[in-house]
């Protein structure tokens, strides 16, 4: 009896095997979770330095034009204004996504609903295999191809943001259509019906109804390709040309923040004044891909279409 | 405007936009495979590379890449594995989940040159790894681990709760249903997610450049001692990966036949990259249907 007593109190071999198997899986997701929280520490602290221990000014830094941390200004100030790197950094990104929605959408529309037996095979393959390059097999051809034919039409060295915004606009366009096509392929197939039987046509059921209630979805998308595009380092290092200068045109060269720090981390001496200042131009790109992980949250919050 | 006659044009302007981006995409794949291929030789990939003369190969480059890659995914697929079946099995509904759920969006959207960094910082500097293959495989880590969680997540949930109810009926324990039954089931879902990551892996260079480094020294291939500064196993030293390669042979090299060199190793990277789309997508078919008996 009381061996029977025991054992129903004692847990099971089951309860044992369910511990363990949790302890292990808990253990996984609270490391991914350290993983997450060291990389913002650390880039936040090596990031705050320039303005906690070198007192640089916050605002001088946002809004400064010259960027040559090595040198003083008359002031005795330390010149490191990172705008021209924010400009650009910001001109690239929006511009090849202004260029890139219209043919993601248009792809997307010709995948899903004018051509879908087309969308299915060969385009899906295509625009699988885009997501896939290496963005520094992009930036070469930019180097090779691009810039040359900037240079023959307007002249000049040739690098530069629009070629930094051609060669972004080739690699987020797969990015923006899939996620568009996605979008697309979630409005219910009776939203379409329903708006052809009322006798629409097929411009009038995409613009009205089929866009409309895939919009949030597409402005995600969007979002996406724009994270895409204010992260790239390699492929924009290779076609903007790296002069820390404030973009006057489209065409001289410019830096943006990432190209600023693929070429400089290497360059200066861990701890000093320029090395702080790169690592507050990472702390920059860090809340900017926070800021648009909160603007994706945000739009997919506002578009659901089941609430 | 009279709709059809609005019909017609939007049509027009579509078909247009589309055969545009037909065009472009063409004309990329064709430029690299046409510029490539011809390089595309076995001296070319056998051979060591050259810093300042003509002629040189990728082997190096090509054999750290493949490495990188291995150790990478030894790192990553455990944890991975175990965060996929955490939110897939045991996650519950609350405000902790959907925070690892955030914690994982962030990972995966951050730029890869901030995780380059931060492992430069903190491995290559704070631990003294050096510029090594171990400090470039745990930076893929970081960019890896969220991908891979995501697939082996989705995986997971796609096998209907009808095979966790039999495990449960059967008074296996929650553990058991999922590494006896659950797992087998989803392995197919998984291969396909691991070999769709490992070509990401497989291209990736910004976050690599401060952390495996820049340098390929000379390595033999006939020393099997991982602990040897010489052997090619040994993954305590400086690794340069083909896309690194690319990178620097464009931008810092003096070689004189950088373009030939660029063009020949971006084509091995896209045929690699595509063996591994198409591997993906007949593999896990194939698995699919060898373990489910769907045929």
């Amino acid at each position: 009896m009381d061996q029977i007593k025991a054992k129903l109190m004692k847990p099971s071999k089951e309860t044992k095997q369910e511990t363990v198997g949790k302890i292990i899986s808990y253990t996984c997701i609270v490391a991914i979770m350290l993983l997450v929280l060291l990389v913002l520490y650390f880039i936040i602290s090596f990031g705050m330095s320039t303005f906690t221990k070198n007192n640089v000014n916050l605002w001088s830094f946002l809004s400064g034009t010259n960027w040559s941390p090595g040198q003083v200004d008359a002031h005795g100030n330390p010149e490191v204004g990172a705008l021209p790197m924010i400009v650009t950094s910001f001109a690239v990104t929006i511009l090849s996504a202004l260029v890139a929605t219209p043919f993601a959408i248009a792809v997307s529309l010709f995948m899903t609903i004018i051509a879908p037996k087309h969308g299915k095979g060969f385009l899906q393959a295509i625009i699988e295999l885009l997501v896939g390059i290496p963005s520094v097999v992009y930036g070469y051809i930019g180097l090779t191809l691009v810039v040359p034919f900037i240079r023959h039409l307007y002249g000049g060295t040739g690098f530069g943001i629009l070629s930094g915004t051609i060669v972004l606009f080739v690699m987020v366009l797969p990015t923006i259509t899939s996620l568009t096509v996605d979008s697309l392929k979630a409005v219910p197939r009776y939203y379409l019906e329903a708006s052809l039987a009322l006798g629409a046509t097929r411009w009038q059921t995409i613009y009205k109804v089929i866009l409309r209630a895939a919009t949030p979805g597409i402005l995600t998308a969007i979002i996406f390709g724009m994270a895409r595009a204010f992260g790239e380092a390699l492929a924009v290092q290779m076609v903007i040309g790296n002069a820390t200068l404030m973009p006057k045109s489209l065409l001289t060269p410019a830096a943006t923040l990432t190209s600023q720090l693929t070429t400089g981390i290497g360059n200066t001496v861990m701890g000093s004044l320029p090395n702080n200042a790169l690592w507050s131009l990472a702390l920059i790109l860090l809340l900017m891909s926070l800021v648009f992980n909160i603007a994706v949250k945000f739009v997919g919050s506002k578009g659901d279409l089941n609430k | 405007m009279n709709p059809k006659i609005a019909n017609k044009i939007a049509d027009a302007v579509i078909y247009i936009l589309v055969a545009i981006v037909v065009i472009i995409l063409a004309l990329l794949i064709g430029f690299i495979l046409i510029t490539g291929i011809p390089h595309i030789s076995w001296h070319f990939l056998t051979s060591v590379s050259q810093s300042f003369s003509a002629g040189g190969g990728i082997r190096d480059q090509l054999f750290n890449s493949i490495y990188l890659l291995i150790l990478t995914l030894i790192i990553s697929f455990p944890i991975a594995l175990g965060s996929g079946i955490y939110l897939a099995e045991y996650a519950p509904k609350n405000w902790f989940t959907s925070l690892i759920q955030t914690a994982i969006e962030v990972l995966s959207s951050l730029p890869s040159i901030i995780v380059g960094l931060f492992c430069y910082l903190l491995f290559v500097i704070e631990f003294q790894l050096g510029f090594s293959i171990l400090s470039g495989a745990i930076a893929l880590t970081f960019f890896n681990l969220p991908l891979l969680t995501r697939s082996i997540q989705e995986s997971l949930e796609s096998v209907p709760d009808l095979q966790r109810q039999a495990g449960a009926s059967l008074g296996l324990s929650r553990w058991k249903t999922i590494t006896g039954i659950i797992f087998p089931i989803a392995i197919p879902g998984i291969i396909t997610g691991i070999i769709l990551s490992a070509g990401r892996v497989f291209g990736e260079a910004a976050a690599l450049i401060y952390t495996a480094g820049e340098s390929a020294p000379a390595i033999s291939y006939s020393n099997f001692n991982p602990f040897n500064p010489a052997s090619f196993l040994n993954p305590m030293r400086p690794a340069e990966t083909l896309a690194v390669h690319i990178w620097k042979v464009n931008t810092e090299g003096v070689t004189p036949d950088a373009s030939q060199i660029s063009s020949g190793s971006s084509a091995v990277l896209i045929i690699v990259i595509l063996i591994f789309n198409l591997g993906a997508h007949y593999l896990g078919k194939h698995l699919y249907d060898k373990m489910t008996a769907s045929k």
